[in-house]
């Protein structure tokens, strides 16, 4: 126990969860092996003096050296992963073709997805181990709203910006939000950062979105062909879907989402609790492929070379030339001219304690959470912003000081510290 | 007979497909590009969003890989046959070559549909045997047998949570009402003489069932086989559809959420001619079963 003190400072994050697993195992085998009479003794000395005492008998550090050697060998190496195909998910779906799995020990393999209710019941029941998710859903899950509750992790964000409001062709006469009333919309999700954000839209242009437009849930695969059925006047999606609405010579790109909100989270990674504390190693090895794929994707100089690779049917099935314009940033707006805008997409995979909570406030105002909403804490259980940190030492890139700043959004300061005011301070919404 | 009417009209039907095919081409015949009219300025960005190509003389061509509107026979015709050249390919978890995809959905059919049967033929045989039962639950029957297969579907995925079994479980609501309501009628107006016979022979309950039940009441099983075996293929695409579940169904719609028409349409093709074969197969099968009174 002495040398642990010693060495716990630079500790790595596995092993601390190891020696935590460790612990809890050793300490419930004793208390089973002891049989009914003398449990009661041992419990009565409490699981500290329990461990301690187990310790000096037992080489628990030397077991979890040997349980974390080399770098925590992955419980589970066959792994699923469920995504929808738009270039959001860029750093999931890249990691398998371009080996990021591979590289951190896993034989991890995406599984493509329709809609995100699927991927959500997909994760829910087992059905893939980790997967793509909007960065509101797993806040959604955990506290049940649209399912069970399921307590679940975000370990990492996945895209910033890289949304775009699109509209049909016959609406090129659209100015702002005003013009807009009686449109028909589709989201991808109801617990989506673009129902989120087009709500936000609206409601700053003094329509509301639930009287006086229609937003429906569309998967994103689906929109374009809505578009072009004529279904749908317009949709906030993620791409490719808008660029190609452009391709397609259907509609145009009416507003990047990073004009409402510039660095907004989007899409996410997500895991069970339950899967990431079965497996505390494959967790691990799975969350430093997806930050290390993230920070690859960042990089402006990779994106021709990915829009390659994810572009195949297995992945995407969409032209190479759409997701090249949408990942460069040189893209056809459909208004008749080209833009350069290498901000367009970009991948980072910090998730801020203060996006949650601005998400959750979004959800109250909306009318998707009801009563009390402990911000932070829930902010603080399922956005692993700490332990993203880590990983983004471990494999050097930058790391943050704090996990909660302030956001602009269309111009407005988000102070973290005030959601309840900040919810209070909006006249359109759809509070009870 | 005379001869005339013994000579197989293939002729016509194909007269009629040669006529269909050329329509089609001439619907779908699109004119040339004609840059004529277009600034430098606009034809850079026909290229840059993929309508138009640069040929080797210097002038602009509509791009072969993107198709407007509907494609003609010729486009369908090549990704015919790309689909078929990578049949038995597989590239990755979610893209299998066609054969896989038919494997797939008819081996997801074939379980369902078994089940369904087993259990419908069961079922039907102890209502049928049993009038006071068979009225009892008939109004049951009447209710459930109308209900779309798929409208089980968010139940089923809810209850059993698992995408297989519950496209699995939709085939074998569609294929189970027709053949349990078929058999029961067909047990329950078996002619008395056959059973009378059967009780003075003093057959046991088995050898009654299999040597004069069974075969009495084929043809009316058969039958309601034969109506379980239409629906439960029609909904066996659109359970893959809603499902995300790789297969043929699943393919159409994928080829439609990506706007590749040539796609839906090979696939419509692919739907029809693995019904025709199952259909066929049955109607081999059922031909065994009959017999003229």
């Amino acid at each position: 126990m002495k040398q642990e003190k010693t060495t716990e400072t630079n500790r790595s994050l596995e092993e601390d969860l190891l020696q935590e697993v460790i612990e809890k195992t050793v300490l419930s085998a004793v208390t089973q092996a002891a049989g009914p009479s003398r449990r009661q003794l041992l419990v009565g000395l409490g699981a500290t003096a329990l461990t301690t005492l187990i310790s000096q008998v037992l080489p628990l550090e030397k077991m979890v050296a040997l349980a974390a050697d080399p770098v925590g060998k992955p419980e589970k190496k066959n792994l699923s992963v469920g995504f929808i195909p738009i270039t959001c998910a860029t750093p999931i779906i890249m990691a398998e073709p371009l080996g990021f799995y591979e590289k951190h020990g896993l034989n991890a393999k995406v599984k493509r997805a329709a809609g995100w209710a699927m991927v959500r019941d997909w994760a829910i029941n087992k059905e893939v181990d980790a997967a793509h998710m909007l960065s509101p859903m797993p806040l959604a899950i955990t506290l049940g709203a649209g399912s069970l509750p399921v307590p679940f992790y975000m370990p990492a964000v996945e895209n910033i910006n890289g949304q775009a409001i699109t509209l049909h062709n016959k609406h090129k006469a659209v100015k702002t939000a005003a013009d807009m009333k009686g449109f028909r919309f589709c989201v991808p999700f109801d617990y989506s950062m673009h129902n989120y954000l087009l709500r936000y839209y609206l409601a700053e242009g003094g329509v509301h979105p639930d009287k006086d437009v229609q937003i429906r849930v569309v998967p994103p695969p689906e929109m374009v062909a809505n578009l072009k059925a004529g279904n749908v006047d317009g949709y906030l999606a993620p791409d490719p879907f808008n660029q190609r609405a452009v391709y397609e010579n259907v509609g145009f790109i009416f507003k990047l989402s990073k004009e409402i909100w510039d660095r907004h989270p989007c899409c996410a990674f997500a895991i069970s609790k339950e899967f990431a504390t079965t497996y505390p190693n494959t967790f691990l090895a799975l969350f430093r492929s997806i930050v290390d794929a993230t920070h690859y994707a960042s990089d402006s100089a990779h994106r021709k070379e990915i829009a390659k690779a994810i572009a195949s049917t297995n992945y995407l099935n969409q032209p190479v030339t759409v997701l090249e314009q949408v990942l460069t940033g040189t893209y056809a707006d459909g208004m008749g001219s080209i833009k350069k805008d290498p901000d367009r997409i970009d991948f980072d995979p910090y998730p801020w304690h203060s996006m949650a909570i601005w998400i959750l406030t979004q959800m109250k105002r909306w009318g998707h959470l009801n009563g009390d909403v402990n911000y932070s804490s829930i902010a603080e259980e399922v956005y692993r912003a700490g332990e993203c940190d880590k990983i983004a030492k471990e494999l050097g890139h930058p790391t943050h000081e704090k996990t909660m700043t302030t956001h602009t959004i269309m111009g407005k300061t988000f102070n973290p510290q005030q959601p309840e005011a900040y919810v209070k301070s909006f006249t359109i919404h759809s509070m009870a | 007979m005379n001869g005339r009417a013994k000579r197989s009209p293939w002729f016509i039907t194909a007269f009629l497909l040669i006529i269909f095919l050329v329509g089609w081409h001439v619907a779908t015949l699109r004119p040339a590009f004609n840059p004529q009219g277009k600034t430098e300025e606009e034809l850079l960005l026909l290229e840059f969003n993929g309508d138009i190509v640069a040929t080797d003389d210097g002038n602009y061509m509509w791009n072969p890989e993107k198709i407007k509107g509907v494609p003609g026979p010729l486009s369908v015709l090549d990704k015919v046959v790309t689909e078929l050249g990578e049949a038995f390919e597989k590239k990755g978890t979610n893209d299998h070559g066609i054969a896989y995809l038919v494997y797939y959905t008819v081996s997801r059919f074939a379980v369902g549909f078994l089940a369904a049967s087993v259990v419908a033929i069961v079922l039907g045989i102890f209502l049928g045997l049993n009038r006071m039962l068979f009225q009892a639950v008939n109004p049951f029957i009447q209710i459930l047998k109308p209900i779309s297969p798929l409208a089980w579907m968010p139940l089923l995925l809810y209850t059993v949570k698992d995408p297989t079994m519950t496209s699995v479980l939709v085939v074998f609501m569609a294929s189970i009402w027709p053949t349990l309501a078929t058999t029961a009628f067909g047990v329950n107006s078996l002619k008395k003489e056959y059973l009378h016979v059967a009780s003075i022979l003093q057959l046991s309950w088995f050898k009654r069932l299999y040597k004069v039940i069974l075969p009495g009441a084929a043809p009316t099983i058969v039958n309601g086989l034969r109506i379980s075996f239409g629906s439960a293929l029609v909904a066996v695409v659109p359970a893959e559809m809603l499902l995300g579940e790789l297969g043929v169904g699943y393919l159409s719609w994928i080829e439609w959420n990506n706007l590749d028409i040539s796609g839906v349409i090979f696939a419509i093709l692919v739907v029809g001619t693995v019904g025709m074969i199952l259909d066929s197969g049955f109607n081999k099968l059922a031909g065994l079963v009959t017999y003229q009174e």
